[in-house]
């Protein structure tokens, strides 16, 4: 594609290999974007639970999740949107410990993440395994606000963070690859921000 | 553009990068850019769908954002309307410098979520530039004749800084200011007694504007019996 007429690189370049293709810092600010209505949830009633093709399906309340080995993230995020955030610190436990209890059958291949509003996000069971992915309450060692996904959110900050399901309840392991919320809404189905996967028609 | 105008003609596609030759641009504030462009090999698309624009400068740097369109998809052109944000890399540039004539790189229609089918009746919750999609959904329903379907409750600070205000009150919708007040209704956000009797028989609103007035719209909506699973949200905020 040709230049733009007039346009020119106002941001430093960023070091190698930090921001990837079609990306910007955007500092200090964490852009909020949710397709629906932000919910109100009670921890008291909140449970977490990993189902579908496993052998064990089980449930956790949030006195239970917090028994759990605690795990934190520190690195950067990337939303579809072309804003990305580094350095950001989110803990709670590593989605590979929540797997262990429940047991993936062989066949269990790919995983919908559900959230209590009616989102879902489908993944490789493969990018939630392996150090790669985690169940987070806090963000910069304070609880994670509702708008954000709080009180519990999903994280796998290797892909773009509509992956990363917000209000997170439900993990279901399944045989086959279905579409999820965004991705039955135009959105590529890896969303690898390294390979710009961000639309339906990317490679 | 269409020939078929019905809904069920314009079928979701994956979509790969065109371009687009700006024909007309003028600022209806000092803050905010119409811009009505020509694309190259367009498809067609659904009130409430968006448009990546991307800008390449010569050491091949990128930035792009997203865009909603105003236009509706029997127009021969598509019609962004971009408010021009601090330090916006796009934003700025698109207020500042494009000029007719100039060509940019464009990607769509994207997005099947917040749209809107021309046969559902629906309310749209919309403030400051999050009118936008309205005015497209806006378009449609009077192509096709439905104007009765859609309900548009548009929130501004003052008349002057509210874009398409004059197309979305001829069209019917309800126009609230915050910061002035304008013929008998003082200064205020919309109220539930103003939205409340236009939910009647509705059964999708759509919320659009920053993450504050989302927040906002989505309260209102839920106080006045609106289900939380019928409301279709999109927020812009820090992302110029």
């Amino acid at each position: 594609m040709p230049t733009t007429r007039g346009f020119f690189r106002r941001r430093p370049a960023e070091p190698a290999g930090r921001l990837p293709p079609g990306q910007y810092d955007v500092g200090g600010s964490w852009p909020v974007l949710t397709a629906e209505a932000t919910p109100h949830l009670d921890l008291d009633a909140w449970t977490l639970t990993v189902d579908g093709l496993v052998e064990r399906p089980t449930t956790w309340t949030w006195d239970e999740i917090r028994q759990l080995p605690k795990a934190t993230y520190s690195g950067d995020i990337h939303c579809v949107t072309t804003w990305s955030k580094f350095d950001v610190v989110f803990g709670g436990v590593s989605v590979d410990d929540l797997l262990a209890a429940a047991g993936p059958q062989p066949e269990g291949r790919f995983v919908m993440a559900h959230s209590s509003t009616g989102y879902t996000t489908n993944l490789p069971l493969a990018d939630l395994t392996g150090g790669k992915a985690w169940v987070v309450w806090e963000f910069g060692g304070r609880p994670l606000t509702r708008e954000h996904g709080g009180p519990v959110r999903l994280l796998v900050p290797h892909l773009y963070f509509w992956k990363s399901a917000k209000w997170v309840s439900r993990l279901e392991l399944m045989a086959e690859d279905q579409p999820g919320f965004w991705e039955r809404n135009g959105y590529h189905d890896r969303g690898d921000p390294w390979r710009e996967q961000r639309y339906q028609g990317d490679q | 553009m269409s020939t078929d105008g019905s809904i069920d003609a314009v079928k979701a596609t994956a979509t790969a990068w065109t371009t687009g030759r700006i024909i007309t641009k003028d600022l209806p504030t000092p803050d905010l850019v119409r811009l009505r462009m020509h694309v190259e090999d367009r498809a067609r698309h659904r009130p409430g769908q968006h448009y990546l624009i991307r800008l390449r400068a010569p050491d091949d740097y990128t930035a792009q954002r997203s865009y909603s369109l105003a236009s509706d998809d029997s127009d021969p052109l598509v019609e962004f309307l971009v408010e021009r944000l601090p330090n916006g890399e796009v934003s700025e540039f698109l207020a500042d410098v494009a000029d007719v004539g100039d060509v940019l790189e464009v990607r769509g229609p994207i997005g099947r979520w917040f749209t809107w089918d021309t046969r559902t009746p629906a309310l749209c919750l919309v403030g400051g530039t999050g009118v936008v999609p309205a005015v497209a959904m806006s378009r449609a329903a009077r192509r096709v004749g439905r104007m009765d379907l859609l309900r548009v409750v548009a929130v501004g600070r003052t008349p002057e800084e509210l874009p398409y205000a004059d197309e979305l009150g001829h069209a019917g919708a309800t126009i609230t200011y915050t910061r002035q007040a304008v013929a008998d209704r003082p200064a205020g956000p919309p109220t539930a007694s103003e939205v409340a009797p236009l939910l009647a028989g509705v059964e999708l609103a759509y919320v659009c504007g920053s993450s504050r007035f989302a927040q906002f719209a989505e309260t209102l909506l839920i106080d006045c019996g609106m289900s939380p699973q019928s409301i279709r949200v999109e927020q812009f905020g820090a992302t110029g």
